[in-house]
């Protein structure tokens, strides 16, 4: 039988979605995961981010924690976790995931902050605004475009890492794939096209929904000074 | 093999499909047998004996590492830059090749190379053709942004020179393009070689082989430690060595910085 054939076999399959291992309680799972780990990154590097862009240091450092990170293979850290004093947990897939959920939130919030205009800042504190207020009222609204870009981006890789978790017993749809990959080619081939569709899918969605929250999100004012 | 780190494995939740997960390695499984002297309080972070009885393995998955990199980034650059070059002539094509590569990005590595597996086997082909894939998308974006970044009074003037078309793309465009084209270049090399490792999943992944089957037996901590430190090592190498390059390919961007 052909892959694809084979693969819509398998997703026809009402038995595949509502088994206690099949794909709704495993959807379920990605997004669990992947909606704490994209939290957990927001929680620690969107007040770092903002805090550096208000007080104008740490370009190089944000630089330098992109690229450090790219060079770290998600598999490696997905691995090592677990091996940790967190042990085979939820958080030992979590917080592995937040790292890779963090360059993206910290550069955003970093531009962010730092690309608010010169003359607004003066124009608020000629107004008597205090630095809190300055950074709460002014700089925050102004920075909110690039961090809904930056929290699409990060949701949208966060979703695609977790797949790898299955590799390593951390569950969500890449288990599907894992499954297949357990048997001949021959017998697991439509499992894995399935699988793999399965999460392209997610991916696309996750990210034409991010687009559309990032649209409203946007405040009409700034809209089309931003060029979206 | 050895008798597993406290049960490891075996005491995980759902073990038994994650262990089943990904074809068991031949190639670089024999490894872990030779360090079998360990035993179940000895599974250290880090272990030099590991290293010296392994450096063959290790030295076999980094070769294969940096093969499936070079060729993938070689094949994304062949296809990238003449993209780029149409990209920046037409307004359409730019639209249709950036929108068309950026739905190709979103979609996650174990997933092409899922989609990919029925058609071209446990191959280093399936590999290759995923990190192609995702290299692409950097180098057209770098291109087109270089050629974009042409001042167009330099064009004017090369113009006015009498500079062809060709010539003109030769000797004026692409060369005040290359600093861009070469952070691509810097950034698709290195997020190539972290993605490589997800080729374990098609018994491909360089270093991420190793790191897989030691997590498959037994946990064996000081080879995924080992071959995780020589990867983001070869990432960095990769990342300084092009930096370099960079800087002697484009004497002339040195006293703006």
């Amino acid at each position: 039988m052909n892959p694809f054939a084979a693969a819509f076999q398998w997703l026809n399959d009402p038995l595949n979605w509502t088994n206690p291992d099949g794909v709704l309680v495993l959807l379920w799972q990605h997004l669990y995961l992947s909606a704490l780990a994209v939290l957990l990154g927001c929680v620690v590097a969107w007040p770092i981010g903002l805090w550096l862009g208000h007080s104008g240091r740490g370009g190089v450092a944000t630089v330098t924690v992109s690229n450090l990170t790219r060079a770290i293979p998600t598999i490696a850290l997905l691995s090592i976790f677990p091996l940790t004093a967190l042990g085979f947990s939820s958080w030992s897939v979590i917080i592995p995931l937040a790292v890779f959920a963090v360059p993206p939130l910290l550069a955003t919030a970093y531009t962010g902050v730092r690309e608010v205009d010169a003359g607004v800042r003066d124009a608020a504190i000629g107004m008597g605004l205090s630095k809190s207020q300055l950074m709460l009222r002014v700089e925050l609204p102004l920075a909110v475009p690039h961090l809904a870009g930056g929290f699409r981006t990060a949701a949208v890789q966060v979703v695609a890492t977790a797949s790898l978790a299955a590799l390593f017993n951390g569950g969500g749809l890449g288990e599907i794939i894992a499954r297949g990959f357990g048997k001949t080619i021959a017998v697991g081939a439509g499992e894995i096209l399935a699988g793999g569709l399965l999460i392209a899918a997610l991916a696309l969605v996750v990210e034409g929904l991010l687009g559309l929250a990032e649209k409203y999100a946007t405040p009409r004012a700034l809209r089309t000074a931003v060029g979206r | 093999m050895r008798a597993g780190a406290g049960g490891g494995v075996g005491a995980v939740g759902g073990g038994g499909i994650a262990r089943g997960a990904v074809r068991p390695s031949s190639r670089y499984g024999d490894g872990v047998s030779v360090a079998s002297p360990f035993d179940d309080s000895a599974n250290p972070w880090f272990s030099w004996s590991y290293v010296e009885s392994n450096y063959e393995s290790l030295l076999d998955a980094l070769w294969e590492h940096v093969q499936l990199t070079a060729v993938s980034v070689v094949i994304a650059a062949a296809i990238a830059i003449p993209l780029g070059i149409v990209a920046a002539r037409s307004r359409l094509a730019a639209t249709t090749i950036l929108s068309a590569s950026g739905v190709m990005y979103t979609i996650p590595s174990l997933a092409v190379f899922a989609l990919l597996t029925p058609y071209l086997g446990l191959s280093s082909e399936t590999v290759v053709f995923g990190l192609v894939m995702y290299a692409l998308l950097i180098l057209v974006r770098a291109t087109l942004t270089g050629l974009r970044q042409v001042p167009v009074e330099v064009i004017d003037a090369a113009g006015g020179m009498g500079y062809s078309r060709r010539q003109l793309l030769a000797r004026v465009e692409l060369p005040l393009a290359l600093p861009s084209i070469m952070t691509g270049l810097r950034i698709a090399t290195v997020s190539t070689v972290a993605l490589v490792t997800v080729g374990s999943v098609v018994g491909h992944g360089g270093l991420g082989q190793l790191i897989v089957s030691g997590f498959r037996n037994n946990l064996y901590k000081p080879q995924i430690m080992t071959a995780t430190v020589m990867c983001v090592l070869l990432a960095l190498l990769c990342e300084a060595a092009l930096a370099l390059a960079a800087r002697m390919l484009t004497p002339w961007t040195r006293r703006r910085a």
